[in-house]
């Protein structure tokens, strides 16, 4: 399934090659070719309906039957079947998007707790206190989710995010709804956890105050 | 984190949803199980209480009557037969034995029953203390008489007449306790046995005392050994018959009916016919549960497809975080079965407490010998039953989830 002898030549970890998209009404979308090195950091680019989230979603595997070919951490997603691509994003790949999207059922620890689960991987002792530590609501622990302020929630999205150690983190417009101050510390704290884990990082984003903070980036056009 | 805190966190997400739907769901299973506990109950009881009597013959009346005053002595006595007549029934080559019965009387509504020692023998009677009945008044009294009325060993009492604690009091003869009977779970707890010629005894006006002269009486009553066979001033109130072969069944009833002024009634055919007047009534409270059992699938159907509107998002973000489709198709399954497990338990509870109270505190019930402790393996059908409606009506929600498209609902915002 991994083809280690392209891992050892390239050590790339996201890249993208010939790739389209044909939504359900018709209309087709293709994405220039690009790639991503592992460790480094990324930007997609473009207004909104630029197709931004449909090629993060392509990356995520969280959209089937394209064109071309999409690699992450050296496989080729499209070989994948359903079940295991589910298999795949749960042990490689972290998501952070617009709204949070916890689940307001659970605590934060348990918001946690649920990656371990459904991904079915074991969850290393102490995991959770480190990563709530680092982003600095340690406090926030049994806390349910519906009592955090919205940046305490952000956090909280950003632990869960990269709780397993993912080697690929992909962010959607996350600081769209965030003020100047916010939105500097959001992508600090991004960058941060992304270097601590070793992580990739790819953020989607039509925010213009994101663009000086990473070099690399691809524009998408309309 | 499992799937069960997952479910289970959800249930606690909306309290008053789940909780109607489990209130819902347990009064109608309460329900279910009370009329279960009395009916398996009632069954065993009639079973227990007319086991080895084929047939009841006494005077001509209502038939049901005849089996309720003679079997389960719930009811008044049709009236009396004369001693000779039924001794002549009771020679018959069809009959392996016959018991005689004596009624009339009673002791703070306990029954007082003239009979032979074949009755006790009939119910597997034994003594948990004091001696059998030997002479005239002495009684050997049921487990439960000797608990709710008070009587011990050596106790005397008057009887009264007809069923009621008010009747018209035997005051000239006093009855003395014997011994008492051990538990048998069938009617015989709540009897006082004596034989017949102490009821007769009370009965008489003194003077009319004919006891039996010794020597010069040559045939012996084939029922009550102590009066001359044939005679015909005595009366009882009815015999209890035991077949000697299948045949009698098709034979007995119809001779004894046709042929004499008395009346057969089947134990088996009456109490069959008495089943099916109450079974309407029966029928209609089942009824009614099965109503609101479907109510709360209802319930429950529509609490799971409107909160599964609202976790789109949730299911979506689980996907991205690995989650199979049939992961979630599994979780939205369970949170419907666990519901009705849940409601199903509380049903099942409050049906067995229900019964506990009603016989702790009704002295029919206590009488009657019906317990709420005690399980039957109904109650796993119920269970099974419960579970099967949570997944069914969790099953199109669920399979809502399962065809959840990821992107577009995280795409839409």
């Amino acid at each position: 399934m991994v083809s280690y002898f392209s891992a050892a030549l390239t050590a790339r970890m996201v890249s993208a090659s010939n790739l389209s998209y044909k939504f359900f009404s018709g209309t087709a979308i293709s994405f220039p070719d690009f790639m991503v090195k592992k460790g480094d950091h990324f930007l997609l680019l473009g207004e909104s309906g630029s197709g931004k989230t449909t090629l993060l979603h392509l990356l995520g595997g969280l959209l089937r039957n394209y064109s071309g070919s999409v690699q992450v951490n050296d496989v080729a997603l499209e070989t994948l079947s359903e079940h295991r691509l589910d298999k795949f994003r749960g042990q490689n790949i972290g998501f952070i998007f617009q709204r949070n999207h916890l689940i307001s059922a659970l605590t934060v620890e348990q918001n946690l707790m649920m990656h371990s689960y459904l991904a079915s991987m074991p969850l290393q002792e102490g995991r959770i206190e480190e990563v709530l530590h680092g982003l600095g609501i340690a406090d926030k622990r049994k806390s349910d989710v519906s009592h955090l302020s919205q940046g305490q929630a952000q956090r909280v999205a950003i632990a869960r995010a990269v709780i397993s150690r993912p080697p690929v983190i992909f962010a959607d417009e996350p600081t769209s709804a965030l003020d100047d101050r916010h939105c500097n510390n959001v992508i600090s704290l991004l960058i941060d956890v992304a270097n601590q884990n070793q992580s990739t990082l790819v953020i989607a984003t039509h925010d213009q105050r994101v663009k000086d903070r990473i070099q690399q980036k691809i524009v998408l056009k309309h | 984190m499992n799937i069960f805190i997952l479910v289970w966190s959800y249930l606690k997400a909306r309290p008053l949803n789940t909780a109607i739907n489990v209130i819902l769901l347990s009064l109608g299973i309460a329900v279910i199980t009370i009329l279960l506990l009395f009916k398996k109950q009632l069954d065993q009881k009639i079973t227990d209480n007319s086991k080895g009597i084929d047939l009841v013959i006494g005077a001509k009346g209502s038939p049901l009557q005849l089996i309720l005053c003679n079997i389960f002595h719930i009811d008044f006595p049709t009236g009396n037969i004369k001693l000779n007549e039924a001794e002549r029934i009771a020679k018959n080559r069809l009959i392996r034995t016959a018991i005689p019965l004596a009624l009339g009387d009673s002791y703070r509504a306990y029954r007082i029953i003239g009979t032979s020692s074949k009755f006790r023998e009939l119910y597997q009677a034994k003594l948990a203390e004091g001696a059998w009945w030997k002479n005239n008044l002495e009684v050997n009294i049921g487990s439960n008489v000797a608990r709710l009325a008070g009587l011990r060993i050596g106790d005397e009492f008057t009887s009264a007449h007809g069923l009621t604690q008010e009747g018209h009091a035997h005051n000239e003869h006093r009855y003395i306790v014997k011994g008492i009977l051990q538990k048998t779970n069938t009617v015989l707890d709540n009897l006082i046995l004596t034989n017949v010629e102490s009821i007769w005894e009370m009965h008489e006006t003194g003077d009319a005392h004919d006891a039996p002269e010794g020597d010069s009486v040559t045939a012996r009553s084939s029922l009550v050994p102590s009066v001359a066979a044939g005679d015909s001033v005595k009366q009882i109130t009815a015999l209890l018959i035991k077949y000697r072969s299948p045949m009698a069944a098709v034979q007995l009833p119809r001779l004894i009916n046709a042929e004499s002024s008395l009346q057969a009634a089947s134990p088996a055919f009456e109490t069959a016919r008495l089943f099916s007047i109450l079974g309407v009534g029966v029928d209609v409270i089942m009824a009614f549960a099965y109503v609101l059992i479907l109510i709360s699938a209802l319930s429950i159907f529509i609490a799971l497809y409107n909160s599964l509107k609202e976790r789109r998002y949730d299911m979506a973000v689980m996907r991205s975080m690995g989650a199979s489709r049939s992961k979630l198709l599994v979780s939205i399954l369970a949170e419907g079965g666990l519901l009705t497990l849940l409601g199903c338990m509380v049903g099942l509870l409050m049906g067995h407490v229900v019964v506990i109270m009603l016989s702790s505190m009704v002295e029919q019930a206590q009488k009657a010998g019906i317990t709420g402790i005690i399980f039957y393996s109904e109650e796993w059908v119920i269970l099974g039953g419960s579970l099967l409606l949570g997944l069914l009506c969790a099953l199109i929600p669920a399979m809502q989830a399962y065809r959840t498209d990821i992107s577009s609902v995280l795409a839409r915002n």
